[in-house]
Parts: structure tokens; sequence; C-alpha cells
């Protein structure tokens, strides 16, 4: 892996093209659950949860205003986590 | 000690702190002047960037916004958090592998042309402007309160403080005085809001305090909210009442916005490395929720205080006396607040009580011809008074009321410089040395990255003292100008090798001519008032208002960038092959001049 120069990115070789496809599918999931927890518990699905409470209203409420905050921290630290480990398999990681 | 002096003492130690973090941290190089020479760690640079970016805002303004709509305005939390994801999985990493200083000089490098270039830091200089121009009216804003001097004088001690750590110190200046300026701001945020949160719900933790029990009622928070607010004639707290899709649309402009403007990107040219980038994201995200999690806690319960406090024995009882908010210790910042014009009431029936309700309710109407009314008495509640009045409201110690003032000068004065700096980079870095004079020497380049940096500020205060509107809808230009151009054509650079250079000017400036003419048709054309064909209430696209339009430009940039690059020359091989190479992180040195 030592031998790959910054140059060889530029010819794409089989194991670039499989190490940029996994970090797309991983943001793609990713995003999907991004959008699932504000545009959709904490807008669009909040009638369908609306039967679940949390401490004095219902679990749409919290994602809205805490929930979604929450996801978000965890996907971006999954992310970082994820993708460096990705680095070091595919042997693409800095010096 | 009076409150005035209190609060002088507060301002003034946290100024004298940033001040001297700027002259302890002088920038050297030019390197050192934009990218503090890439040894920024991520924890650290994680802290300035949620400095950075919670501004007048996210500080005064948005806890306000949220204590008096409820629920519909989560809309804020979740589009001014989720941006970081966008910011974190499709360009932080990417642009620290490019590895140059400035986002437009990405632009002009990947889309090969200098036009592009040029578009991208007009966008850059509309979009931190209008910035700017809102956060020096909350600076005006707040000095002129805290100093008990007028909104001019304030905003100009204000322009000079700015101007001192921001063109003397550079980035690595603002930098560590970022850092400091967060922890004030955060330690006033938190700390009332826990003292509040303990009194309401026996909860040290605000954002859990949010979805406990009231102690005095026993019941829920949100519940007895709810109640109360629903007995006066306004619409339950929790409740869904405005249009969804508008709702849907402004927490998107803000989200792709957040990652479009060109301070907060700035920021993550600033780690050592790729990886150090993903984290960066990441811990700035920490530090910012901090915050987040804390603001819809303090909406809730200072609309629960302010209402009870007008229904002392409760909302079926008599509303508040004129002649207690006149001696009671509790009514002080009524008094207070008055005197600046952003609060007001009148004793419109003259039965001595001030009724606070929802007079535009027919239930309520009906109730006040029972009763004698004659409308809603408390005239005026200026949204934005409402955190810096809050530990006033709460009747906590003077030194709480001192650090508020200290941590809203600190939102507002951050942002303000961060935005300065990424103003003077495009003007030194992008159009002088990238243009008009690419043989320029260092130290010139320094010269005129200060010279750019006292006239955006000179331009911004002249605007402050006579703000273009309201500093909300100049902030939300903002956002939507750089949801509308700048973050499509970075997320192109990056994920398609299909779009070229005709197509991402095309797309850039379809998305922001369209983006600012929709905007001046609902706010008036260069915000000059009744200029204006249509109004937010009733917008020109369905239910779609300009404050939401961002997300609908940036829509627009994506397809015109594609429709166009289909029918151009394709992208030549060098430029593929650099989207390949910012694509793997190997290979990331520091960051080069040219």
């Amino acid at each position: 892996m030592a031998d790959k120069t910054p140059q060889s990115a530029a010819s794409a070789t089989e194991a670039d093209k499989g190490y940029w496809a996994s970090n797309v599918r991983i943001i793609i999931i990713s995003l999907i659950i991004w959008a699932i927890v504000s545009f959709g518990f904490g807008i669009l699905l909040r009638p369908a949860l609306s039967g679940i409470s949390v401490g004095g209203s219902d679990l749409g409420f919290w994602f809205a205003q805490q929930g979604s905050i929450l996801v978000f921290l965890a996907l971006i630290f999954f992310y970082a986590w994820r993708m460096n480990k990705l680095d070091r398999e595919f042997g693409v990681e800095e010096e | 000690m009076d409150q005035f002096t209190i609060n002088l003492l507060f301002v003034g130690a946290s100024f004298a702190l940033y001040i001297g973090i700027a002259i302890w941290a002088r920038a050297g190089s030019t390197s050192e002047f934009y990218a503090a020479g890439r040894g920024v760690h991520p924890v650290t640079n994680g802290m300035a960037t949620a400095a950075d970016w919670m501004s007048a805002a996210s500080f005064i303004s948005m806890a306000g916004l949220i204590a008096f709509v409820g629920y519909d305005n989560s809309t804020y939390l979740m589009g001014w958090t989720g941006g970081y994801v966008l910011l974190a999985l499709l360009l932080a990493p990417y642009l620290r592998k490019f590895g140059k200083f400035t986002v437009s000089e990405f632009i002009g490098d990947r889309f090969y042309s200098p036009t592009a270039r040029m578009v991208a830091v007009a966008c850059l200089i509309i979009a931190s402007t209008t910035y700017v121009i809102g956060q020096m009216t909350g600076v005006g804003v707040a000095f002129g309160r805290f100093l008990e001097v007028s909104n001019t004088t304030g905003l100009l001690v204000g322009a000079v403080i700015v101007f001192a750590y921001a063109v003397f110190g550079g980035m690595k200046g603002v930098t560590y005085t970022q850092v400091a300026q967060y922890c004030v701001l955060i330690l006033a945020y938190t700390i009332p809001a826990i003292f509040i949160s303990l009194q309401l719900t026996g909860n040290p933790i605000p954002a859990l305090g949010l979805f406990g029990d009231h102690v005095a009622s026993g019941e829920p928070l949100l519940t007895k909210l709810d109640q109360i607010v629903r007995e006066l004639g306004f619409s339950e707290y929790t409740a869904h009442h405005t249009d969804t899709l508008n709702m849907v649309l402004f927490t998107l402009s803000l989200m792709i916005g957040t990652a479009g403007l060109p301070h907060v990107i700035m920021r993550f040219f600033t780690v050592p490395r790729v990886a150090d980038a993903r984290w960066s994201a990441g811990w700035a995200l920490v530090f910012i929720a901090l915050l987040y999690l804390t603001a819809p806690a303090v909406g809730a319960m200072a609309r629960l205080n302010i209402t009870e406090l007008m229904w002392p024995n409760g909302t079926d009882g008599e509303a508040v006396s004129v002649q207690m908010i006149a001696e009671d210790d509790e009514y002080d910042w009524m008094a207070t607040w008055q005197k600046t014009g952003l609060l007001g009431f009148e004793d419109k029936n003259g039965d001595g009580r001030i009724q606070y309700y929802n007079d535009a309710n027919p239930e309520m109407q009906a109730k006040a011809a029972e009763n004698g009314w004659e409308g809603n008495e408390l005239t005026n509640f200026n949204r934005d008074i409402l955190v810096l009045a809050n530990p006033e409201i709460a009747n906590l110690p003077g030194w709480v009321i001192g650090l508020v003032a200290a941590g809203g000068l600190a939102a507002a004065l951050s942002t303000a410089a961060g935005l300065l700096l990424a103003i003077s980079s495009a003007v030194s870095h992008d159009l002088i040395k990238g243009q008009l004079n690419p043989s320029i020497s260092e130290k010139g380049e320094l010269l005129s990255a200060r010279i750019a940096m006292a006239v955006a500020i000179v331009v911004a205060t002249y605007l402050g003292l006579n703000p273009p509107g309201f500093a909300a809808q100049t902030v939300a230009l903002a956002f939507g100008l750089a949801a509308a151009s700048i973050f499509p054509a970075l997320m192109m650079g990056i994920f398609s090798k299909k779009v070229n250079n005709v197509g991402a000017v095309a797309g850039m400036l379809a998305g922001l001519v369209v983006t600012l003419v929709y905007i001046f048709l609902h706010k008036g054309w260069f915000f000059i008032p009744d200029t204006n064909s249509f109004t937010d209430a009733d917008p020109l696209l369905g239910t779609i208002q300009s404050t939401s339009f961002g997300a609908v430009g940036a829509m627009i940039n994506f397809v015109v960038a594609y429709v166009v690059a289909g029918m151009t020359k394709e992208t030549p091989q060098e430029i593929k092959d650099l989207v390949e190479s910012v694509r793997f992180p190997r290979g990331a040195g520091a960051a080069q001049d040219h």
C-alpha cells in the first residue's frame, strides 16, 4: 500500500473505485437517516407518531426539538470513524 | 454595585481577554493570516467554528422566536444543526484535501475557469456582507442596551472592537479569540437556563427539564404550557399550525445555507489532516448542540414565566395590576425594557390591570366583551429581547445578567469577525492576487486583506446604522443566497466529473439571480420599503415564503448546471484527475500557495 503515490489516484484503479463506491454508499445511508429524523419524524411523520408520548408532548415534537440534533451528532461521528477505518482498509490514508 | 457597573465589568473583562489573545497571537506570514498555519487541533477548531457560527441570531433571537410560536419554529433548531451533516459528509474532507485557502479557489480550479472563481467571489461577498450587516445591527442593539447609550454609539464602539482583533489578529488571533468567546457565550447561555430549569422543574439540565414535570403544578411542563396558552386564546405550544411545505423548505434552506457559508467552510481548511476535517465538523456540532439543546427549554420556560407573571392568580383569576408592575421587584424588567421601546403595555380599559391574551381569537373576544377588556394590553413584546431579558424575568442575581450581556456581544462579535475574514480573503487572495495582480508580494497581499477588512467593516457599520430590513430578514437573505449559489457548485465539483466550467457558472448565476429576485419581490427591491409586489403572508409561489426559497434556488442551480454541462464541451481529463485526487485522503499536504 505504501507504494501508492498521490498521482496514482488519478488513474482510478479497481481498488480506488471500490473505495469511492463504499464512501458514496455510507453517505447515502447516512443522509437517508438524516432526512428521516428531521423532515420525517420531526415534521411529515409527526402525526403518525402522535401516539407515543414523551414528557408532556409526543415523539415528533421531541425529534423536532432535540432528537434530530442528537442523531445528527451521532451521524457525523459515525461517518468520521467509519471513513478513517475505510481509508486504512484501502490504504489511502494520509502518511 | 448597580446593574450598569456589573454589566460594564463583565463586558469590559471579556473584551480585554479577546484583545489580549489577538495581540498575543498576531499573524506573521500570509499562510498564518488565513489558516493559522494549519496547526489547529480539531477540538479547538470545533469550538472556534461554534463561536463563529452562533451569531446574534442563535444567541439573542432564536429562543424568542421559539417561545412565541412553539413547535413550528423547531425549523431553526433542525436547520441550523442539520447543515453540519451536509458539511461533514459532502464537503469538509474533500476541500481540506484540495489544500487551498479559499472556497472560490476550489471553484476556480475545479471548474478551470477564472469566471467561475469570480462568480463565486461575488456570491461570497454578497452573502457575507449581508450577514455582517445583521450582526452589526445586533451589536448596536446589545451595546446600546447594556452600556445605556444610543444604538448609534453602541454600533460604533462595537465596530472599533471587531476591527481591532480581526484586522490585527488574522485567523490565528480569531481562532483563539473565538475559543474564548465560545466559553463566554456558552456559560452566558446555559447558566441562567440552569437556574430557571431548577426553579420550574427541579432538574438542573434544561434540555431534560423541558420534558420533565412542572414542580408547582405537578403536571408535565409542556402540558402545563399548552394549557395556559390555550386558555389565553393562543395556539398550543406543541401544536403544528403553519404550512408543512414551507416548514420543510425553510428547514432545508437553513441546512444547505449552513453548508454554503464561506466563513464556516473556511474553518475546515485550518485542520492539519483530512481525518481531522471529518472530526472537526463533529466537534463543532457538539459545541453548537450545547446551546441548541438548551434553546427550546429557554423558550418554553420563558413563555411560561412571562405568562404566569402576567396572570399571577392563574388564567381564570385577576390579571396583574399596574400598581404591582410599578412596585414589585419581580416586575422591574418591564420598566427597564419599556425604556428601549422593545416592550410595551397599556391599560386600555382603565381597570388598573394589564390583560395579556390573544385578541384575534373569536372565543377570547367573547370572553373579553363579558369581562370589559378592550384588547390585549401587553401591546409589544419584541422577540429579540427574550434571551437578554430572561435572567431579569426569572429574578436571577445581577452577575448572571452581566454575564448574559457579555455572551450576547461575544456571539455577535465573533461571527462578524469570521465573516470579515472571509470577505477580506475573497478580495485580497481571490480577486487581487488571483486575478488583478498575480505578482503581488506577500506583504502587499496581507496589506490588501487588511484594507478589504476595514472597507467591509465601514460598509457593514454604515448599513447597520440604516439596516435594509430587520436583522432576521437580512440573515435569511444571506442563507438563501449561500444555499442557492455556493453549496451546489461545491457539491457538484466533488461528486460529479460531468459538470464543466460553463455548467457551473450557469448554475451559480441561475440560483443566485432567481433567489435574489424572489426575495426582492417579497421584501422590496434592494430592501427599499414598499417596492415589493408580494408579501410572505401571500407569496408568489403557493405557500413558499421568501425566507424558504434558498432550497428552491439550490435545486434550480443543480438542474441548470447539469443541463448546460450536457450541452457543452466535456470536462478535460486533467480536471477529472483533479476530482479523482480530491476524493482520496492520501497525499494531502500542507496548503499550497500559487
